[in-house]
């Protein structure tokens, strides 16, 4: 009988949801976007998902060992870094690079802060940013895609993507829209195909896995801003990392905001980062340093977001009219 | 008497506690400007490591001569007179005698002059102390600093450009990662290495008492001394969880 009586503290109802279950969602959210890679970028892309997927998972199994904690890698979260990771490199890299890259993303910024949760910025898109700076040519070479029919990837044809062509000024080699939203124009593996990615937010948005506040307001600052700025704006939506980033690093839970004001404020930043960055700095894309930025700003976000409590009163306004 | 006695018992402490347990740079986290700015490379470590260790001792010297003259409301002037004034002679001599060391040290060299190992040394040390065991004390803060230099500095120069003191190491085998010989390397490996001294140093002088006798909650918690699974330690990391999952 005594048995029956618990006294336990709240929560008292619990969901079924665990961070396995939104992994998977995630992952699965992702497998549009890994199908179109390999179909625009041949079996090579593939390869380098399993890489990244294999050596983040390998990387946190190693990491947590050695640091005498519990076994993450059942939460899948590795799997989701390894994915993100390889879908934010270009289809010619060195494996060899995308393995460092592996390690930046897993024991750098996720174990070394705690593991799972811990994290402050995304561990894939520090990852990317690392090896951008640390290998600037091999990051930034790309291949037209179904180079795979005509020819080795030795001998095929680079390409400029089309926010380095805008960049240089260059508007009439610029691919048309049909072409950006189905991906076929240089750039990083899982990053072309607008069309996947948006299935992709269709069924995360679906299994309510995110709410559409960050991604939205994100891209819908770039689309306004580039259109003030004289630019493209449906252009510059679909081209670049973009969708990509607004989608699926923005929304990333322990790197974004909770309240839902400072989901709108980290969008909107991010955004308006985005094209400041690609107009104005020296480098022709800015998402991953825009959200890497707005990431570091979501402790000051939130302060400055919390919602006040049903029913409470203000008290410095209390306190001023006390003093007078 | 008793501070002689002391003193006598301890010169090889004042000399070797900077070295490792208190080293300026990864224990103390002093003259972190220097140590991020010029260690791209395992020469200008050495260089900088040396200079700053000449300014040390003679600086903790005529400081710890002068601490009886020096009025305290003053004190940080002129510990930064005596200093900026060894920098001068420093500077002069490297401008002499390695013109191309000054030249990778740069504006560096003269900022010995804030770097916060000397001032803090001074401040901690030279000024309460006698002569002897301040200059032991610069001397063994000095090679500390030129030693976590040079190790940091090393790693730099591997790892960024595949060389060490110039000579080509790993150049030729891969690319090296060029971030480590920019400022986000320097932080990166600073703090894995800060990480790493207070891993090693752990044992030592704050000893951690583990189970439930170290723990802060062990006066309120139930399960302390009764079970070996810690009540605080499981509802943090349930915490933790649900804070994923939310």
């Amino acid at each position: 009988m005594e048995e029956k009586l618990f006294v336990s503290p709240s929560p008292h109802l619990r969901g079924s949801d665990t961070t396995q279950k939104i992994m998977l969602d995630v992952i699965i959210a992702l497998c549009p976007a890994a199908a179109a890679s390999v179909v625009l970028f041949g079996w090579r892309a593939l390869l380098l998902e399993v890489i990244c997927i294999a050596g983040c998972v390998l990387a946190e199994f190693i990491c947590r060992k050695v640091m005498k904690r519990s076994n993450t890698i059942g939460d899948l979260s590795a799997v989701v870094t390894g994915l993100l990771l390889a879908f934010n490199l270009p289809v010619t890299i060195n494996p060899a690079i995308a393995l460092i890259g592996c390690v930046v993303a897993i024991v750098v910024v996720k174990q070394m802060f705690g593991g799972i949760g811990q994290n402050f910025v995304n561990p894939a898109l520090t990852a990317r940013i690392v090896l951008m700076v640390s290998f600037p040519a091999a990051m930034t070479h790309w291949v037209m895609p179904f180079y795979y029919r005509t020819g080795s990837l030795s001998d095929a044809l680079t390409t400029a993507t089309p926010l380095a062509l805008t960049a240089a000024g260059s508007t009439e080699d610029l691919p048309t829209v049909v072409q950006l939203f189905f991906g076929a124009y240089g750039g990083c593996v899982g990053e072309t195909c607008s069309l996947a990615l948006l299935i992709g937010f269709v069924y995360l948005l679906i299994r309510r896995v995110i709410t559409p506040v960050i991604p939205l307001c994100y891209i819908g600052v770039v689309a306004l801003f580039t259109w003030i700025l004289g630019g493209d704006p449906l252009t510059a939506v679909l081209s670049g990392g973009l969708l990509l980033g607004a989608i699926f690093m923005a929304t990333d839970y322990t790197t974004s905001p909770v309240t839902a004001w400072g989901k709108v404020v980290f969008g909107i930043g991010c955004g308006l980062l985005t094209v400041l960055i690609r107009r104005f700095g020296s480098l022709p894309e800015g998402v991953s340093f825009s959200i890497l930025l707005m990431n570091i700003l979501v402790p000051h976000i939130e302060r400055l977001t919390r919602p006040r409590a049903f029913g409470s009163v203000r008290v410095r306004r209390k306190k001023a009219g006390a003093e007078k | 008497m008793a501070k002689q006695k002391k003193s006598g018992v301890s010169l090889w402490q004042e000399f070797s506690k900077g070295i490792v347990k208190q080293n300026p740079v990864l224990r103390l986290v002093l003259g972190t400007c220097p140590t991020l700015a010029i260690t791209t490379a395992a020469s200008n470590a050495i260089g900088m490591g040396l200079a700053a260790t000449l300014v040390l001792v003679c600086s903790n010297a005529a400081i710890s001569a002068l601490r009886n003259v020096i009025p305290n409301k003053v004190r940080i002037p002129a510990y930064i007179t005596v200093i900026a004034g060894f920098v001068s002679v420093v500077q002069m001599l490297v401008k002499a005698f390695a013109p191309d060391l000054d030249t990778s040290l740069g504006i560096y060299l003269p900022l010995i002059v804030v770097n916060c190992i000397i001032l803090g040394r001074a401040e901690m040390f030279a000024s309460k102390n006698r002569v002897l065991p301040s200059v032991l004390d610069g001397l063994g803060m000095g090679i500390g600093f030129t030693a976590a230099l040079l190790l940091m500095g090393s790693i730099r120069e591997l790892l960024g450009s595949g060389t060490w003191f110039g000579m080509t190491v790993t150049a030729s085998l891969f690319d090296p990662m060029l971030i480590f010989i920019l400022p986000p390397g320097g932080f990166f490996v600073f703090g894995l290495l800060v990480a790493l001294a207070n891993k090693l140093s752990d044992t030592d002088g704050t000893k951690q008492v583990a189970g439930c006798a170290g723990c802060p909650m062990s006066a309120t918690c139930s399960k302390a001394e009764k079970s070996s699974g810690c009540a605080a330690e499981t509802a943090v990391s349930t915490e933790a969880k649900e804070g994923d999952k939310s």
